[in-house]
């Protein structure tokens, strides 16, 4: 899927909310404290996702599973390039 | 409810981001007026009145009287209610609102509990009397039967072995088993009885007949060892009467040893129950009959009864006249039950009248009560005219209030219209939060910490996400999540039905006052379930992992057998990684899932980085609404010399090591690479930076690149060093500056405001300069330099209180036990400040303490900048938390529900059912409730200490409005505790 689609679509999908959902909000008392929750759920969603996509994004280890599951991912995910089997 | 109309407060001013401006008023109001306006503003409920008279004692206030009239009523009520609830009456509650009335209307309610309190009264008094009489009639007919059966039996009674009548040492041996002396019932004169010789006996007679006629009282005087002499006639007697069963076995017992077996009873159980006429409980109780003979024995025999307060009755000798008598007992026992019933009808037609008010004339008389109550607080003016008042109310229902006093000044028909006049004070207001249904758990979490200041930021706003969201960062698991959202839906949902069910269970209502709470947490919680990838510890792969196979054919070839196929080999980064492909696009990677073995350290690193992140992102979040508090109070000196230091410290050394974190996870691959311009090798040298940040803190000099054994600690970007130094710097730079520059201007100020001191002014800054720089070294050396003087010798000067010294000690008591390096640099300047400061200008005969000023701003200091560190692993706790959750919940699955797996067949199918119910239970119990319960309190930790902290005062009181609604509530709830 490349890095940049989905960083951009997720962080898109935040900033819309975080931006434009605070125009929706009807008119009222409440307004303001509606307003307030839209963007801070926004920010600390997308915050919390960035983070975990950060780490993933270089990996400096690799996960060690037993050799049955390596078999199986070989099986169900495929192998990576240059192996053969 | 109106038609005046109420204008909603502007949307700008929603009095939750910060407490709603109030403002102190005076109210004038006529007295004629005051009760109607009073009631007004009760129906309001927005405001607070002071206690005026706070001098005069509850008995000598104005309205006394009138309370205590409204408690008598009160006081009737309650009897009603109780009478009601006697007779399981339903009572009419439909908790509607009736309005306030008038207070000459007081008098006809006083009139109407009076006349039904005294109804009542009677009716029960009445109803008593005729109980008692009922019961004993009933005792009576049932004595008269009873007695009859013993005389009939004791007639049909067949006769005695004529030895018995001899056999005195046997009988009295054997005299309290009845059914042996019943035995000798028919003879004519059956036995004798003595415990000595020369006795008085009494002795049955019986008639020709075989009817018992009478027990013809017979005078006997027997020689016992005389047997020849034949038995002479004897006065025999009885008394028959009604006792309760269960102290019957100690009568008996006491009957027999007091009148030493000279007496005979019987007994027979009444099968019918008694009602008690005053308590109403059921009696059981048992008729008895005791045959003695002589006074004397009649005198004891009836103490005795009196004793054990046995009712007797009179019970004719004769059948005929007992015939006679139960026929007369019956007549009247039915007159008394009609009467009875209607007695009974009268009471219940009132009840069921009274039932249908009496929650409504309860909730006025509270309302009336609560009225005089709050105009025993208003002054009474000279002319006795005027009622003066003073409030507190919120500046945005000025309006309300107004119209409020104007419609209670018109409903009393007074001529003088009431005044508001607001006031200016010094005095600081309460914090009123508004709020509803939703927001107020919420504000509740942060109102446990402590009241806002008047007018601060109040964190309840932010607190609405941020709770729930660093909450689920350690609750993070979509099942979990689920099981909790549900939950707090169904309380949402079934909100109007379980506030109409006013269950009284504590732990129920803690729950249910925190449904949105649950609800939020249960969503945030399936969303960080959703990014760590955990549903019951299981992970779903829903956009396909991002790693392959990096084994061949000959690998799977070597690693054949059992032992072999356990074996953990690691995918290599650098090769099962599908770099282009991008790393899993949402959340964690199923394949991590899968590593049994290293799955922790991958998770570890991610989770402490982003607790991390998340936890100073927060706290400078804090720091931001610390500016937007100073702005809005205007202090300027606040935002210079507190705000940009704190944010220069907090930037400089905790959003540097931020910056540092993303740059690492941008930067450094698993590959080899050029980072910075310098050559980086591979994952082996990617920097350490918690060793660094130490480095840093340290200014460790260090290698360039990525070279050497210990490539990891070396400076990894270019003018690292320089920039260290720079940032620790000015950090460090920032802490004296957060502590005297705010202290210090102010000083300033005092002295250009009092206008005089600029003569001082050069030399006092000078010291204050030097004293400042001074705490530098201080800082340093001071502490070493005491520890090694203490360690270098006991000598005799430890202690010597000196002027300064009790001062030192309160800052010390202040500290708590922080540091102790810190504590010294602390109390060391406002010393030397004091000391100055009295040379300057003679002792405190201003406003501004500087001693105060200065031990204040010492704290705050210390606090942000230790603070800073403490809280910023203080956040490893989203980490630590969101570890065990996830391993907890790992091992309930592995441990119970993984073993129903293993089955195959009708059994498997039965296992799993069975173990699912294990699992589920385990899963809400521990993971849910428990783990639940530690997450919150561990977010409310986080809110607390760590996100106030920095812009929270907490020093308001809240407001407490005079509210009809506020009092009734309370009243029903201490009425539902009793």
């Amino acid at each position: 899927m490349g890095v940049i689609i989905p960083l951009v679509s997720v962080s898109a999908f935040w900033l819309v909310i975080g931006l434009g959902g605070p125009f929706l909000v009807p008119k009222g008392v409440n307004r303001g404290i509606v307003q307030t929750m839209i963007v801070l759920t926004a920010v600390c969603c997308w915050l919390f996702w960035i983070l975990v996509y950060l780490h993933q994004l270089n990996p400096l280890i690799g996960p060690q599973i037993s050799v049955k599951t390596i078999r199986w991912i070989s099986e169900k995910w495929g192998d990576a390039k240059g192996v053969k089997n | 409810m109106d038609q005046y109309g109420t204008a909603p407060s502007p949307a700008e001013h929603p009095g939750i981001f910060r407490s709603e401006e109030m403002c102190l008023a005076q109210l004038y109001i006529q007295s004629e007026a005051a009760y109607g306006c009073v009631a007004e503003l009760g129906e309001l409920g927005l405001v607070q009145f002071r206690d005026l008279n706070p001098d005069i004692s509850a008995f000598q206030r104005k309205y006394v009287k009138e309370v205590r009239r409204c408690d008598e009523m009160e006081r009737k009520l309650r009897f009603l209610e109780r009478e009601i609830k006697k007779d399981q009456v339903p009572m009419l509650d439909t908790g509607e609102n009736p309005d306030v009335p008038q207070p000459r209307e007081m008098i006809d309610l006083e009139a109407t509990f009076e006349k039904l309190e005294n109804e009542l009264r009677e009716v029960n008094q009445n109803e008593e009397t005729l109980k008692k009489n009922f019961n004993e009639l009933t005792e009576l007919k049932h004595i008269l039967r009873k007695t009859q059966t013993f005389f009939e039996e004791a007639g049909t009674e067949g006769m005695a072995p004529p030895e018995t009548a001899h056999d005195a040492e046997t009988l009295e041996l054997t005299s309290v088993p009845t059914g042996s002396m019943f035995a000798n019932f028919g003879l004519p004169i059956v036995f004798c009885c003595a415990s000595t010789p020369n006795v008085n006996c009494f002795c049955f007679l019986q008639h020709e007949e075989l009817q018992v006629e009478a027990l013809l009282p017979l005078e006997v005087t027997r020689d016992l060892h005389a047997p020849d002499t034949p038995a002479l006639i004897m006065q025999l007697r009885f008394v028959a009467g009604v006792i309760q069963r269960e102290r019957l076995p100690a009568f008996e017992r006491l009957l027999w040893r007091v009148c030493r077996g000279n007496v005979f009873l019987r007994q027979s159980d009444i099968d019918d129950v008694i009602q008690d006429a005053v308590t109403g409980e059921s009696v059981n109780k048992t008729v008895f009959i005791i045959f003695f003979q002589g006074d004397q024995l009649k005198t004891k025999v009836k103490k005795i009864c009196e004793g054990f307060r046995a009712t007797l009755y009179p019970c004719p000798d004769t059948p005929q006249e007992r015939r006679e008598m139960s026929i007369g007992v019956m007549t009247r026992i039915e007159d008394l039950k009609t009467v009875l019933g209607q007695t009974q009808d009268h009471r219940h037609r009132v009840l069921v009248a009274a039932s249908k008010n009496v929650r409504m004339w309860l909730t006025k008389v509270r309302k009336i009560k609560s009225i005089y109550h709050t105009l025993n607080l208003f002054n009474i003016d000279v002319t006795q005219k005027c009622l003066i008042a003073e409030c507190w109310c919120p500046v945005n229902e000025l309006e309300r209030i107004k119209m409020s006093l104007k419609r209670g000044t018109e409903d009393s028909g007074s001529q003088v219209p009431s005044i508001l006049h607001r006031m200016e004070t010094s005095e600081n207001p309460p914090t009123y939060h508004k709020t509803n249904k939703f927001t107020r758990g919420f504000q509740e979490i942060v109102d446990a910490y402590g009241m806002a200041t008047y007018r601060e930021i109040n964190p309840a706003p932010y607190t609405m996400i941020t709770f729930p969201f660093l909450f689920a960062v350690m609750f993070g698991d979509m099942g979990h999540g689920t099981v909790m959202l549900l939950a707090g839906l169904f309380f949402i949902l079934k909100e109007k039905q379980l506030e109409a069910a006013r269950i009284r269970d504590e732990i129920f209502n803690t729950f249910f006052n925190g449904r949105y709470v649950i609800f939020l947490m249960g969503a945030f919680s399936i969303y960080t379930g959703f990014i760590y990838n955990d549903i019951f510890s299981k992970s779903i792969n829903l956009f396909g992992s991002s790693w392959r196979n990096t084994y061949g054919a000959d690998f799977f070839q070597e690693h054949l057998t059992y032992e072999e196929q356990e074996k953990p080999f690691m995918l290599v980064p650098e090769k099962g990684f599908d770099s282009p492909g991008g790393p899993y696009p949402f959340g964690l990677d199923p394949v991590w899932n899968l590593a049994e073995s290293n799955k922790l350290s991958f998770l570890n690193s991610m989770k402490m980085k982003a607790s991390v992140i998340l936890g100073i992102t927060q706290m400078a979040f804090g720091l931001m609404l610390s500016l937007y508090n100073h702005r809005y109070f205007k202090s300027d000196l606040d935002i210079k010399w507190m705000f940009i230091p704190q944010a220069l410290f907090l930037g400089c050394i905790f959003v540097y090591l931020c910056l540092q974190i993303i740059a690492k996870w941008l930067f450094f691959t698993a590959e080899a690479n050029t980072v910075f311009g310098y050559d980086y090798p591979g994952s082996n040298c990617a920097p350490s930076l918690l060793i660094g940040l130490i480095n840093m803190f340290m200014q460790k000099s260090r290698d360039k690149g990525f070279e050497g054994p210990t490539c990891y600690l070396n400076f990894w970007y270019p003018g690292q060093s320089f920039f260290e130094f720079i940032f620790l710097a000015v950090a460090i730079c920032c802490v004296p500056v957060m502590l005297f520059a705010k202290p210090y201007l102010m000083w300033k100020e005092d002295q250009l405001r009092r206008g005089r001191g600029h003569a001082h002014l050069a030399p006092v800054e000078l010291i204050l300069l030097v004293v400042a720089l001074v705490q530098v070294p201080l800082m340093l050396f001071a502490k070493p330099y005491l520890l090694w003087r203490r360690q270098k010798g006991y000598q005799p000067q430890i202690d010597q209180p000196g002027t300064s010294g009790g001062f030192q000690q309160s800052v010390r008591a202040d500290m708590n036990g922080e540091d102790v390096e810190v504590v010294q640099h602390a109390d060391e300047p406002p010393k030397e400040n004091g000391a100055s400061h009295g040379g300057g200008h003679g002792h405190g005969d201003g406003p501004l303490d500087m001693g105060d000023v200065m031990v204040y701003q010492a704290i705050h200091t210390i606090e942000f900048v230790l603070g800073c560190v403490s809280h910023t692993a203080s956040y490893l706790r989203l980490w630590a938390l969101s570890l065990a959750h996830a391993q907890l919940s790992d091992v309930l699955w592995t441990m119970v529900f993984r073993h129903a797996f293993g089955f195959d067949g009708y059994l498997g199918a039965f296992i799993t059912y069975a173990l699912f119910f294990v699992f589920f239970f385990l899963s809400v119990g521990i993971l849910v409730l428990m783990e639940g319960l530690s997450a919150f309190l561990h977010a409310l930790r986080l809110h607390w200490v760590e996100f106030q902290s920095k812009f929270y005062g907490g020093h308001g009181y809240p407001f407490a409005p005079f509210s009809f609604e506020k009092i009734l509530q309370e009243e029903r709830e201490a009425e539902e505790q009793a």
